[in-house]
């Protein structure tokens, strides 16, 4: 019950922040508000017992996403432009959709409903066998590191490869002579 | 019990204030401070919440979301400082690309 209304109160949160970073004009006090966002949203993951999800959402999304928009800032504006005038079309699109997108939701099985379609599959075996198979006592973790480990292994091997890919780039930028010394 | 009950209360009421001065908080300055200061009680919450749920094993993520809020904090204030991140000095962008692979 107090769990809920945490909850309740940190989706309320969202959604005044959300308007707010909308409403702002100083795009420096919006990337802070983001990182606040992200904040809020990691305490409703670690609230909801998702505490990997949190913890990436943190990592991301309050860490890495601040600093790439102020380092995004730092090479442009700190000012939106004069707001454009309102366009209804965009808008009518834009709750018919949101509100189509509600309509579906009320086929979805309730919220962590154990008789639901996806719990009836697989998950019953992992949640009772992985910690005898893997020895791990965390079910999420022995999936992702061992039942899906070459999966895992190939999700690394990608982001290692994003990661080697971007730093090409920008290090060819770069002139200054101590980093040719340390491409060197 | 009615003690964690009570701390967890008295942190919404702290998150509700700081948010407040992060949404109206006339200088850039005030959001800064209320961002660090709502990071530091996201840490004391997820704590607090470990010990209401049960499962004080939410501390070591407690741990982390201080590092995290530690790691951002310097990168804003060097932004103000210098004016720039990333091109000079590699302290921003070192911890970044650590976190990176995470899924």
């Amino acid at each position: 019950m107090t769990e809920n209304l945490l909850i309740l109160l940190l989706l309320v949160m969202l959604i005044v922040i959300a308007v707010a970073v909308h409403r702002l004009r100083s795009l420096f006090a919006a990337a802070m508000l983001f990182g606040l966002f992200s904040l809020v949203a990691a305490l409703a993951y670690v609230l909801l017992d998702a505490v990997d999800v949190a913890l990436t959402e943190a990592a991301v999304g309050a860490g890495i996403s601040t600093i790439l928009m102020l380092s995004t800032l730092a090479l442009t504006h700190q000012r939106t432009e004069a707001r454009h005038r309102r366009h209804l079309a965009a808008l009518c699109t834009v709750i018919f959709t949101g509100a189509v997108l509600l309509w579906a939701t009320t086929d979805m099985p309730g919220f962590a409903d154990p008789e639901s379609p996806v719990h009836q599959h697989l998950a019953p075996y992992f949640l009772q066998e992985s910690a005898s198979d893997i020895g791990i006592p965390n079910a999420v973790t022995s999936i992702l590191a061992s039942y899906r480990g070459y999966d895992t292994l190939g999700e690394v091997v990608v982001v290692f490869t994003a990661g080697v890919a971007v730093l090409g780039l920008l290090g060819g930028r770069r002139s200054s002579g101590r980093q040719r010394r340390e491409e060197d | 019990m009615a003690l964690l009950v009570a701390t967890t209360l008295a942190l919404v009421a702290c998150m509700v204030m700081i948010l407040a001065r992060a949404l109206l908080g006339p200088t850039v300055y005030d959001r800064v401070m209320a961002v660090n200061t709502f990071g530091t009680t996201t840490v004391m919450m997820i704590a607090m919440v470990g010990y209401l749920m049960g499962r004080p094993e939410f501390l070591d993520i407690a741990i982390a979301y201080a590092l995290i809020n530690f790691i951002g904090t310097v990168a804003v204030l060097k932004f103000f400082e210098v004016g720039i991140l990333g091109a000079d000095s590699s302290s921003p962008s070192e911890p970044s690309a650590r976190e990176k692979p995470v899924e």
